[in-house]
C-alpha cells in the first residue's frame, strides 16, 4: 500500500525532472539564435500565406514560387513565411510580428487579408504592404488584383470546344464572391462558342467552413458525380481539392469516353503526378507568381509600390491558360487566341458574376 | 484538523494535478524541441519575453474571453453529464444573426448592445434547444445530434449571408452591414492607461465576468443548479427523488446554447462589428479543451482559458524563431490528456488516504462503543 502510494507521487514529480533536464542539457545553445535581425542591408522581405500555406500545389505555391525566384535572382536573405492558425483570428498579429520586425515588404495572401491590413498598415508607414486579390487604399499599401474571370472565360471556351457532350462541370472550393468570379467566367466562355452547352456547378464548402480549398476527397465525389452526370470536362476552381478532380478524370475515362479536367492558378499539368497528365486539358493561369516576383523587384529597384492597384489580366498577361502537354487541339488553341484578342480589345467583356 | 487547513489542502489537491499536468506538458514539448533540432530553453524563453510585452497580454485575455464563454457553454452540459459539442455551430448562427439584427435597428446604446446580446443568445439557444428535445423526446444522442447541428448551421448561416444579409460592395469579403456605433462594446484600454498603438482591450471582458459569476450562483446556488448537478452525478438517483429528467434536459441545452450565443460576441460587437466571412472559427471545439482542463469550475476554467490564450499568442513569435508553432498544439494536447491522467491519480490518492483515515477513526472508536451482549 505505502509502496504502491509512493510510486504515485514519484508519476506526478517525474515531469519535473524530465524538465529540468531537458533545459538543463542545452544551456550551451542559447546564443546560437542571435543572428537573426542581419547584417545584410538588403531588402527584407516577409510573406503570411492564408490557410493551406506553402505546399498548396496551387494559389499560395504560385505567391511561393514569386517570391523564391525574386530571392534567388535579387540574392535576398531568407524571407518570414508565416501562416494563419485554422480559425485565422491571427492574421492582424502575423503583419504586425512582421512590421514591428523591420520587414520592408510584407506580402499578405489573399483577400481575407484585407480588414487586417487596412488595420495594420498606418501604424507602419516605414514598411510597404502588398495584398494579394484585393484592393486595400493606402499610401504604403501595393494592392494586386486579377481578372481570373478572363482566364477562366479561355478555358470556359477551351471545354465547350473540347467536349462531347455539350456538358460541363465547375466545382469550385468555397462559395465566396472570389470563386463566383472563376464560374462566372468559365459558364460565358462556354456558353460563347455553344450556346447550348450546359455547365453542372458544384461548391465543397460555404463560408466560414474554407475546408473546400483543401478537401481532395470531397473534391473527387463531387467530379465523380458530374462525370457520372453526362458532363467530361470539368473546371475546378478549388486550390488543394482539384487534385480530386484530375484522380476521378483518370478513374472514369473510358477508350470510348474520355473525361478532361482543367486545373486553376499555377500550371498543374507540371505539378501532378506523371499518370494523371494526359488529362489535364489546360490550367488556367493566375500569375500570382509574377506578381509578387514584380512587386519585389520594384522594390529592390527603388520604385514607389504603396498606393498602387494593379490589375493583372490577360493584357498583361497576368492571367492566361496552358498548353502544356499539347492535350488542347490546335484548332482550340486558334479559336481561344482570337477570344484573348477580343477581350484584350474590349470587343468581349467577360461578366464577373 | 482545523477548517482553515483542510480548505487549504483541498486547493493544493485542486492544484496539484494541473501544475503536474503542465510541468509534463512542458517535459514532452522540450524532448519534441530537442528531438526536431530546437533548442527548448531559446523557444520557451522566446515564447515567455514575447509573451509578456503589454500589446501580447492584451491580445491574450482577448481570446481568452471568447474561449471563456465557450468553454462556460459546455461545461453546463457537463455539469448534468451532456455533451455538447454543438457550440460551434450554435456560436456561428448566433453571430450571423445577431450581426444582422443588430445593423437593422437603430436603438439608444443602453439598448443597443442588450438587444445584440438578447438575439444572439435566443438564436444559441434556440438551435441547442432542438438537440435537446430530440433527445428528451425521441431519445437521440445529443453528441450525434449536436455534431450535425454544426454542419447545418454553417450552411444555413452561409444561405442567410449571401441571400439576405449581406452588404454589398465591391470587396470579395462577404459581410453583413456595419453595427451602428451605439451597437458598439467600447475598449477597456482606458482601464490600463496608456496602451500600445493598435492594441485593443476589448469590453466584452465584463460580461465574460459576469457570465462567470452567473455561472457559479446558478449551478451552486439555485434548486435548478442542484438539480443539474444531481442529475449529473446520478440520474437514476435524481429522477427518484423528483427530478424531472426531460424537462432537465432541454432546459440544460437552452441555457448551454445561450451562452454559447455569446462566444462571437467579444469579437464581433469590439472589433469588426459586423459578420464577415472569415469570421473565427474552432472556438466552440476548443471550448471543450478548456472546460476539461478546468474542471467545469468557473475559476478553473478562466485559468485554463488564459493559458490557452497565453499560449496561442505567444506561439506568434515563434515563426519569426524559425520554430515551428505546431509545439504549441502539441503541448496543448499534452497538457490536456495529463490533466486527465492526473486528476485521476490524485482521486485515487486521495481515495484511498480517505479509506486509511476512516480505518483509523474506527479502530480508535470501537472500544468506546461496547455492543450490547
Amino acid at each position: 500500500m505505502r509502496h504502491h502510494r509512493w510510486t504515485r507521487v514519484l508519476a506526478l514529480l517525474l515531469p519535473l525532472a524530465l524538465f529540468a533536464a531537458a533545459c538543463g542539457s542545452d544551456s550551451s545553445s542559447v546564443s546560437s539564435d542571435t543572428t537573426t535581425g542581419g547584417t545584410s542591408k538588403d531588402l527584407k522581405v516577409g510573406i503570411v500565406y492564408d490557410l493551406g500555406g506553402r505546399g498548396d500545389q496551387s494559389f499560395n505555391d504560385a505567391a511561393a514560387a514569386g517570391l523564391d525566384k525574386a530571392v534567388k535572382e535579387f540574392g535576398l536573405s531568407k524571407p518570414k513565411e508565416l501562416e494563419p492558425n485554422q480559425g485565422g483570428e491571427n492574421r492582424a498579429q502575423l503583419l504586425r510580428l512582421l512590421a514591428e520586425d523591420n520587414t520592408n515588404l510584407v506580402v499578405a495572401v489573399g483577400f481575407l487579408f484585407a480588414d487586417s491590413v487596412k488595420a495594420t498598415a498606418p501604424e507602419f508607414t516605414d514598411s510597404t504592404f502588398a495584398i494579394v486579390d484585393e484592393t486595400v487604399d493606402a499610401p504604403n499599401v501595393a494592392s494586386l488584383k486579377f481578372a481570373e474571370e478572363q482566364g477562366s472565360y479561355l478555358v470556359g471556351a477551351a471545354a465547350a470546344l473540347t467536349s462531347k457532350t455539350g456538358k460541363l462541370g465547375f466545382i469550385g472550393g468555397v462559395e465566396t464572391p472570389l470563386i463566383k468570379k472563376f464560374e462566372a467566367g468559365f459558364v460565358a466562355g462556354a456558353k460563347k462558342v455553344n450556346p447550348n452547352a450546359t455547365v453542372d456547378v458544384k461548391y465543397i464548402s460555404q463560408p466560414p467552413d474554407f475546408s473546400g480549398f483543401n478537401d481532395p476527397a470531397k473534391g473527387k465525389e463531387i467530379a465523380n458525380g458530374q462525370y457520372a452526370g453526362g458532363a467530361d470536362v470539368i473546371y475546378a476552381a478549388a486550390g488543394g481539392s482539384g487534385g480530386g478532380l484530375f484522380e476521378a478524370a483518370k478513374a472514369t475515362s473510358t477508350a470510348a469516353a474520355k473525361h478532361w479536367a482543367i486545373g486553376v492558378d499555377s500550371d498543374q499539368y507540371n505539378l501532378v503526378d506523371a499518370s494523371l497528365k494526359p488529362f489535364i486539358l489546360t490550367s488556367m493561369l493566375k500569375k500570382v507568381d509574377v506578381a509578387v516576383y514584380q512587386t519585389v523587384k520594384a522594390m529592390v529597384e527603388g520604385e514607389t509600390v504603396g498606393g498602387k492597384e494593379t490589375i493583372f489580366d490577360l493584357k498583361s498577361d497576368g492571367v492566361g491558360y496552358s498548353t502544356s502537354g499539347d492535350n488542347i487541339a490546335p484548332d482550340v488553341v486558334t479559336q481561344i487566341e482570337t477570344l484573348k484578342k477580343q477581350i484584350i480589345d474590349g470587343s468581349i467583356k467577360v461578366p464577373t458574376a | 484538523m482545523s477548517g482553515g487547513g483542510k480548505i487549504l489542502r483541498r486547493i493544493g489537491w485542486g492544484l496539484l494535478p494541473p501544475a503536474a499536468a503542465l510541468l509534463f506538458a512542458l517535459a514532452i514539448s522540450s524532448i519534441v524541441l530537442q528531438l526536431s533540432g530546437n533548442s527548448p530553453w531559446t523557444t520557451f524563453s522566446a515564447m515567455w519575453e514575447y509573451g509578456t510585452r503589454e500589446r501580447t497580454l492584451i491580445t491574450t485575455v482577448n481570446l481568452a474571453v471568447p474561449l471563456y464563454l465557450s468553454a462556460v457553454a459546455v461545461a453546463i452540459g457537463f455539469k448534468m453529464g451532456l455533451f455538447n459539442i454543438g457550440v460551434e455551430g450554435q456560436y456561428r448562427l448566433a453571430a450571423v444573426m445577431s450581426a444582422a439584427a443588430g445593423a437593422a435597428v437603430s436603438l439608444p446604446p443602453v439598448l443597443h448592445v442588450p438587444f445584440i446580446i438578447l438575439v444572439a443568445m435566443v438564436t444559441g439557444a434556440a438551435w441547442a434547444g432542438v438537440a435537446g428535445v430530440l433527445k428528451a423526446t425521441r431519445g437521440v444522442h445529443e453528441v450525434i445530434a449536436t455534431i450535425m447541428l454544426n454542419t447545418i448551421a454553417t450552411g444555413i448561416g452561409a444561405y442567410l449571408l449571401a441571400n439576405y444579409f449581406q452588404d454589398r460592395d465591391n470587396s470579395l469579403n462577404t459581410k453583413t452591414k456595419l453595427i451602428p456605433t451605439s451597437g458598439w462594446v467600447p475598449s477597456l484600454n482606458r482601464l490600463l492607461g496608456s496602451v500600445p498603438t493598435g492594441a485593443n482591450l476589448q469590453g466584452f471582458l465584463v460580461g465574460a465576468l459576469v457570465v462567470g459569476i452567473l455561472f457559479y450562483v446558478v449551478v451552486w446556488r439555485t434548486r435548478f443548479g442542484f438539480d443539474l448537478r444531481a442529475t449529473g452525478l446520478n440520474p437514476f438517483a435524481a429522477q427518484a427523488s423528483g427530478v424531472n429528467a426531460k424537462g432537465m434536459i432541454v432546459r440544460t441545452m437552452l441555457l448551454s446554447g445561450a451562452i454559447a450565443g455569446l462566444v462571437g460576441l467579444p469579437e464581433m460587437l469590439g472589433f469588426f462589428h459586423r459578420y464577415t466571412l472569415d469570421f473565427t472559427t474552432g472556438l466552440g471545439f476548443a471550448g471543450i479543451a478548456v472546460a476539461l482542463l478546468g474542471r467545469n469550475h468557473p475559476v478553473g476554467m478562466a485559468v485554463a482559458a488564459l493559458l490557452f490564450g497565453f499560449l496561442s499568442s505567444s506561439a506568434q513569435i515563434l515563426d519569426l524563431k524559425d520554430v515551428p508553432k505546431e509545439i504549441v498544439g502539441i503541448m496543448q494536447g499534452v497538457i490536456l490528456l495529463s490533466v486527465v491522467v492526473a486528476y485521476e491519480v490524485v482521486r485515487r490518492i486521495r481515495a484511498a488516504g480517505e479509506v486509511r483515515a476512516a480505518a483509523e477513526h474506527d479502530r480508535v472508536r470501537e472500544p468506546a462503543a461496547p455492543v450490547p451482549a
